[in-house]
């Protein structure tokens, strides 16, 4: 192997209570590309944004080249050598500045640049970046006028004009087309050749298959594998990325009961595989599947929020195409949104508001919301579901990630519903709150259907009765989860047959 | 309406956050940011009374509030704007083309009170439908959307009378005379006074500000109405994904604010008697800085309807023992300046430090 360009000691770091990186250990050698894999919540983000400059980290050790690395702004890791493509593009660009400015703008920035803008200078400067790259843009044409995949190639391009030692790609393929994609991949081949590092970031099974020499999993907060060698054990790193440390709570299967939701033909997006699905009362199915596997889209076009291209879905043997919310709820079809921080608290409220929102008309007499009455739901609740506070009206923002979780989760278990769409309910929550919070999903589970929406293979095996694996916005296998055979379900979860030719699909 | 809740991946930054910050203590930050204003309030009336010259007394008391009324109803109205994360700075104009469309009723069109009055709260209502409708469905932002219709109402209002002020007897564009003339019932409404404990002693302005500010009270802070425009403004993805009808509650506050604000602008016109284009140009300011003030009173940290006519109830003591110990008028901006400053620190700062956020 190649000497070691970059090397991590140790590197630990916290937000709050919260330890994102856990003595972490990672050398990322020279001319090599390391594919680093990761659910939500894993630590890559953090990873990146440390060796990029964004954060400090708390211990540990990074050197690049020899000597110590530790970058105090963005800018400065990229004067080291350090060169970081986010993975949200309107973060890379800066769509009012022309093509030009975009190329440059570390360079504006940069002490010695001078005063005034040099700008015949900054256009042939430009040309010239953008030939490198084989970018066929005119230079001097707004970004806003561009397309997504071009504002990415941009940003990348600009990257490039750096003379990267170490090249950070956070997800970059993901509003690229096939030919775009392969532009890129070529680029990178290139560059792994004059012996930069490359570290990529992505999800997708076909990049990885096209780019990976090494790969390199992680899983709450630490390293949980590293594959490299002349064939890539690709399973072995999603297992290790995944995790199914065995769990001990035992499912035992309910017998269900009669049926709550009946979907025939449903196509999520346009180009996607029609598929057909049913759940009864008192099941308790997890949808799993890679980011971008279309699992959130399903769960939005059950709730009103976006509408499938075409397809049948039945509550209770009647027509259901509902277009907001409101209209699910109407039908009762309640969804716990997935990131409670944007999606669900409501950070200026206590634990009891918090709880009665989307109900409150039932604590409501003329308008007039009964305190004593939602207080006896939240203390209620507070008790089923053991939330851990002083008291209920305690502000949210004093509860930990597991108990405002768990708050979350009372707000639609107050209410009896005929579907509860749960999308993400173990995010950011401990171990113990997770089995509370899985224990009180089936519990009381009789009579409704639920669906549990989890990107990790553990949160589903221990709490559902069946597993459906989601892949390219369609249904790509079924499990009873009943002496499950899990090389069966990563296989299914990680597309091991890919489509002839590797089609892609914007957005897959 | 299509959300996205995919391309939000959950930085690690924003679960944790307060989580450190345990309980409220009750240390002498928590103490100063929790009743510091409503202290100061009382410092501010004891000085006075000591240090000028007839500020101790019913009547003087009865003054301030009767300086503050119009600009407190105003203020009430920004503050439902301000639940739901919004900001109306359309309410200065709407209050003086609600005067002016009173005046031009009463005096030009020779109708009664009761259809000058309806006429102003239709007018009040109406633009705080358009303000919502901008804002909600034409996505202009708040600021920008309220700041178009008050440059829009400014010219509005003078074009009817090419610019003059009316008043009974005036020239109109045709050359004819106004021969209408207020009511005197709609002057008593800026005019009355009440026997309170003394004759004649409380003027009605007063009497409609604390109406409305317990009226505005007990919606925002007892009705699910009132929850769910806080909801709204704390965190209005939350809301719309628990069901709520966020675009509604939005165009309702604006309309709520519309609707005061022509309240305020008829009591004006009660109170001069005439159409009088040069008044109510401070009503904007003084209002925004009222409710901004708000925020501080008992940590509220948020905008609140107590608070906010604590605030405007500040700024009239602050401005009229000031006036009483002869202090220069041109000071008067400087000093409600300094308070707005001061109060939005102990917001901003204080209570951010309280909560441990970053």
């Amino acid at each position: 192997m190649n000497e070691t360009l970059c090397d991590l000691r140790g590197v630990d770091k916290s937000f709050g209570e919260n330890r994102v990186l856990k003595q972490l250990s990672l050398s990322l050698p020279a001319g090599s590309v390391t594919v680093l894999m990761g659910a939500n919540g894993a630590g890559k983000s953090t990873l990146v944004k440390i060796l990029s400059g964004v954060h400090a980290r708390d211990g540990g050790s990074i050197t690049l080249m020899g000597r110590e690395f530790a970058p105090a702004s963005p800018s400065e890791a990229i004067r080291a050598g350090v060169v970081t493509v986010h993975q949200n593009i309107n973060d890379g660009v800066i769509p009012d500045l022309d093509v030009a400015s975009n190329l440059l703008i570390d360079r504006l920035a940069e002490p010695g640049y001078g005063f005034f803008l040099k700008r015949r200078q900054n256009y042939a400067e430009a040309e010239r970046i953008a030939s490198q790259m084989g970018l066929a843009l005119n230079v001097r044409q707004p970004v806003a006028e561009l397309g997504v995949a071009d504002r990415q190639l941009i940003a990348i391009a600009r990257a490039m004009a750096h003379d990267p030692r170490l090249l950070i790609l956070d997800e970059p393929t993901s509003s690229l087309s096939a030919s775009e994609a392969e532009r890129l991949f070529l680029l990178i081949e290139r560059l792994s050749a004059k012996g930069v590092a490359v570290l990529y970031i992505s999800h997708r099974m076909s990049d990885i298959r096209r780019i990976a020499t090494r790969i390199v999993s992680m899983r709450d907060g630490e390293i949980s594998g590293l594959f490299e060698g002349d064939t890539l054990d690709y399973e072995g790193a999603v297992n290790a990325m995944l995790g199914q440390r065995m769990s001990d709570a035992v499912i035992s299967i309910p017998a269900p009961g009669k049926r709550v939701l009946e979907i025939s033909g449903l196509q999520l997006i346009e180009g996607a595989r029609p598929f057909d699905f049913n759940l009864a009362e008192n099941e308790v199915v997890a949808v799993t599947g890679l980011l971008g596997s279309g699992k959130s889209a399903f769960a939005q076009s059950l709730f009103g929020l976006d509408q499938p291209v075409s397809g049948r879905i039945r509550i209770d043997g009647q027509d259901y195409r509902v277009r907001t919310p409101q209209a699910a709820i109407a039908r009762g079809v309640f969804m716990s949104a997935k990131d409670r921080a944007n999606n669900a608290v409501v950070a200026d409220f206590d634990i009891t508001r918090n709880m009665t929102l989307p109900f409150l008309s039932r604590y409501a007499k003329l308008s007039f919301v009964s305190r004593a009455k939602e207080r006896r739901t939240a203390n209620d609740m507070i008790e089923a579901l053991s939330i851990v506070c002083q008291g209920e009206s305690d502000s949210i923002g004093t509860l930990s990630g597991g108990n405002q979780q768990k708050v979350m989760l009372a707000r639609w278990l107050a209410e009896e519903c005929r579907l509860l769409l749960l999308d993400e309910p173990f995010q950011g929550v401990d171990i113990r709150a997770r089995r509370d919070i899985g224990r009180k999903i089936r519990e009381t589970a009789k009579n409704r259907g639920t669906l549990v929406f989890v990107s990790e293979l553990d949160e589903a095996l221990e709490v559902a009765d069946r597993i459906i694996v989601m892949s390219e916005h369609s249904v790509a296998a079924e499990f009873r989860n009943e002496n499950v055979d899990l090389n069966e379900i990563l296989t299914a979860v990680t597309g091991a047959v890919p489509p002839a030719g590797a089609a892609r699909t914007a957005h897959a | 309406m299509s959300m996205n809740l995919d391309n939000t991946e959950t930085s690690p930054a924003a679960a944790p956050a307060g989580a450190h910050s345990r309980r409220r203590a009750s240390g002498p930050i928590d103490l100063a940011i929790r009743y510091g204003f409503l202290a100061l309030l009382v410092g501010l009336v004891v000085f006075f009374s000591v240090f000028a010259n007839g500020f101790a007394g019913p009547r003087s008391a009865v003054f301030i509030f009767q300086s503050v009324a119009i600009t407190g109803i105003l203020a009430l109205g920004v503050t439902c704007t301000l639940v739901v994360g919004g900001f109306d700075l359309s309410i200065g104009s709407v209050a003086t083309s609600s005067m002016m469309l009173a005046a031009y009723m009463m005096v030009v069109l020779e109708q009664s009170a009761f259809v000058a009055i309806i006429a102003c709260l239709a007018m009040g209502a109406l633009i705080g439908l358009i303000n919502g409708l901008l804002i909600v469905k034409t996505k202009v932002p708040d600021l920008l959307a309220t700041l178009g219709m008050m440059f829009l109402l400014v010219g509005l209002q003078r074009i009817p009378t090419e610019g003059r002020s009316i008043a009974t007897g005036m020239t109109l564009p045709d050359g004819s005379t106004a021969e209408g003339s207020f009511s005197p019932l709609f002057l008593q409404l800026g005019r009355h006074r009440f026997d309170f404990m003394l004759d004649n002693l409380l003027p009605a302005p007063v009497v409609f500000l604390v109406v409305i500010g317990l009226l505005v009270w007990v919606f925002l802070e007892l009705t699910r109405h009132g929850r769910l425009m806080y909801a709204i403004g704390s965190n209005e993805r939350a809301a719309s994904l628990t069901g709520t009808n966020v675009n509604r509650y939005k165009i309702v506050a604006y309309m709520i604010s519309g609707v005061l604000a022509s309240i305020g602008g008829m009591l004006l016109a009660a109170r001069l008697g005439r159409g009088d284009i040069a008044s109510g140009t401070n009503l904007l300011l003084d209002a925004v800085a009222a409710a901004l003030i708000g925020f501080a009173v008992l940590g509220a940290a948020k905008p609140n309807a107590f608070g906010t006519s604590m605030g405007a109830l500040f700024v009239g003591i602050l401005l009229q023992g000031l006036t009483m110990m002869n202090a220069p008028y041109y000071t008067q901006d400087f000093i409600k300046g300094l308070v707005l400053v001061i109060a939005l620190v102990f917001t901003f700062s204080l209570s951010a430090r309280k909560s441990g956020g970053h």
